[in-house]
């Protein structure tokens, strides 16, 4: 899948679930990193009774919902990735066996670094991006959902679903005060992430040789030219 | 003269202390461990019948604030009953005997109730040389704390040095300074930190042991729940600012005067577990929060190895950059955004030379 197009007409690649999934997910993304950071450097309000406000608690609200979304929707991203098409399946499984896909992921770097001049042809995610995609995205959103969910599990309260399921998390990574650092760290992890996907998307969706951004608006995988 | 083994109650009477006040402890006993009034029966007599159980009391490396606030116990009585039950069997610092006699006290209590006493320690033992940097009656700490934990029944750790290692453990822990845990590791260790623990909370968890004639019950970390499980942040009476967003930003500001939430201060309530914003200090009187200055985390483990008391984004450790994730952070990601620009210009000239190239082909 990561190797070279070898179709020259148009492909359905991502399907309504996958696409609808990338722009909640990317929404979510946004919240969590605006109201994460807002909860480790939080906006003041004065005056007043503290009944007369709910500011922080707002904020962790919609953090919390937020990354309710990331987590079930990532959920719903791997059931897609079970009964989807095959490139459903790309985002989770980079083909790390594969000889040819470490050679497609050196040529990809070539073409980044201005060594190649022309682009390959890829139906899904290219080798490299496969690569980026899971090693930043789906490890770093896990980490996120699973360190997420063990501090909300303190919240809770112990014996919550949350402190059953991640509880383990937190001294494992030196206690609570440590957890939250590592959690914020995983934010900015996503950040740079989102600024390269971002660039990258839009930089394809001129130079290279197939459709980029629209085809996670549309589904469709579309050439530029005929050749191989 | 009955030739039973005197009971806690025995003890205290033989001290004056009237039946009224006996009474009196016991329930405040019960409603400090969250029981209902129906138990208030069982602890009297429990305290009435058993025999008591001796409690040894080591001291390892430790600033004996342990003991200091566990003197202080607020009800009146529970020192009583504590230095009682203890009866300074044997503990170094608060016994009167001395050298060869108080060893000779603690090899007795061993000796008389093998397997029933209970081991309490305070401080730690360090490992490194041996063991060589705490000397307790001539050998090392380590050897005598092995030696007293082989025949009792169970340990409790108190304060954060015997449960975590405390400040002689922080980094870089020359010593080598090891929590009661990492070394006794066939005996129940029931961990109550804090520098100090609460006193209540002491000898509420000596008098569980010595009621119920079980451990108490423990979280995931060995700390019993009762008094462990909820963080400082989750009592405090300062969270209504919290939730509003009412933040002290200056030691000196309007809204520490007004008592807002120290959370921007560091306050490590919402990370801390401990019963200090329900149980409180000096029966009651207040606790750090309270006093306006904010948790400083003191029974979570290595508090001294997270950064600053007074930042909320503490600083990390990461591949040995010292920093706190943010300025990691907003580093990594300006640096990226540099090279994303750069990247993009490069890209931008190139296809337009190409393009060019293209249309002069044509």
């Amino acid at each position: 899948m990561s190797s070279p197009a070898m179709t020259q007409e148009p492909v359905y690649v991502y399907e309504k679930p996958v696409r609808l999934w990338h722009w909640v997910n990317a929404l979510a993304l946004v919240v969590l990193a605006v109201t994460g950071y807002l909860i480790g450097n939080p906006p003041v309000v004065t005056g007043g009774e503290a009944s007369d406000h709910y500011l922080f608690g707002y904020i962790r609200f919609i953090h919390f919902s937020a990354g309710y979304v990331l987590a079930i929707g990532l959920i719903g991203r791997a059931y897609w990735a079970l009964v989807g098409n095959r490139y459903s399946r790309q985002l989770f499984m980079p083909e790390v066996y594969r000889l040819t896909y470490w050679k497609g992921v050196w040529h990809e770097i070539l073409w980044y670094l201005f060594l190649v001049s022309e682009p390959r042809k890829h139906v899904g995610h290219n080798p490299l991006a496969d690569l980026a995609i899971f090693l930043f995205f789906v490890l770093g959103s896990l980490f996120m959902i699973v360190t997420g969910f063990a501090l909300y599990g303190q919240g809770l309260g112990e014996g919550s679903w949350a402190d059953r399921l991640f509880g383990w998390v937190i001294p494992l990574l030196g206690g609570s005060q440590s957890a939250h650092s590592w959690h914020h760290l995983g934010m900015w992890y996503l950040v740079i992430f989102m600024m390269v996907h971002i660039y990258i998307a839009i930089r394809e969706q001129y130079v290279s040789r197939q459709s980029m951004v629209s085809t996670m608006i549309d589904g469709w995988r579309t050439w530029k030219d005929d050749r191989p | 003269m009955s030739t039973r083994p005197d009971s806690f109650y025995d003890v205290m009477r033989r001290q004056g202390i009237s039946r009224r006040s006996f009474l009196k402890y016991c329930s405040l006993t019960a409603s400090s461990l969250a029981l209902g009034p129906q138990f208030v029966g069982n602890i009297v007599h429990a305290m009435e019948t058993k025999p008591r159980t001796p409690v040894l009391w080591l001291h390892g490396l430790e600033c004996t604030c342990c003991s200091e606030s566990f003197i202080r116990s607020a009800h009146p009585l529970a020192k009583d009953v504590v230095l009682s039950m203890l009866s300074l069997d044997y503990d170094d610092t608060l016994m009167a005997a001395a050298g060869f006699q108080a060893e000779e006290v603690m090899e007795e209590t061993m000796r008389k109730y093998k397997g029933r006493y209970i081991l309490a320690v305070e401080g730690n033992p360090p490992l490194n040389e041996d063991g060589m940097y705490c000397i307790v009656g001539g050998k090392p700490f380590v050897e005598k704390l092995r030696y007293a934990a082989k025949d009792c029944a169970a340990v409790i750790a108190w304060g954060s040095c015997a449960s975590w290692g405390c400040v002689q453990a922080a980094k870089p822990n020359p010593t080598q300074a090891t929590p009661v845990h990492k070394v006794i590791l066939d005996k129940p260790v029931i961990k109550v930190p804090g520098c100090p623990p609460i006193a209540e909370v002491m000898t509420a968890v000596i008098t569980y042991m010595l009621t119920f004639d079980k451990l108490p019950d423990l979280d995931s970390q060995g700390r019993p729940k009762m008094f462990y499980g909820q963080r400082i942040h989750d009592k405090c009476y300062r969270r209504p600012h919290f939730d509003a967003g009412q933040f002290v930003e200056q030691w000196d500001d309007e809204a520490a005067r007004k008592g807002y939430c120290l959370y921007k201060m560091g306050c490590k309530g919402p990370t801390t577990y401990n019963a200090c914003s329900t149980v409180k200090w000096n029966d009651g009187v207040s606790f750090p929060i309270q006093s306006g200055h904010g948790c400083i985390g003191c029974s979570e483990e290595a508090f001294w190895d997270k950064g600053s008391f007074y930042d909320r984004v503490t600083e990390l450790n990461v591949f040995g950059v010292e920093a706190n994730a943010d300025k990691m952070g907003l580093v990594t990601a300006g640096a990226v955004g540099v090279g994303i620009a750069a990247h993009a210009a490069v890209s931008i000239n190139k296809h337009k030379n190409t393009e060019t190239h293209k249309k002069d082909s044509l």
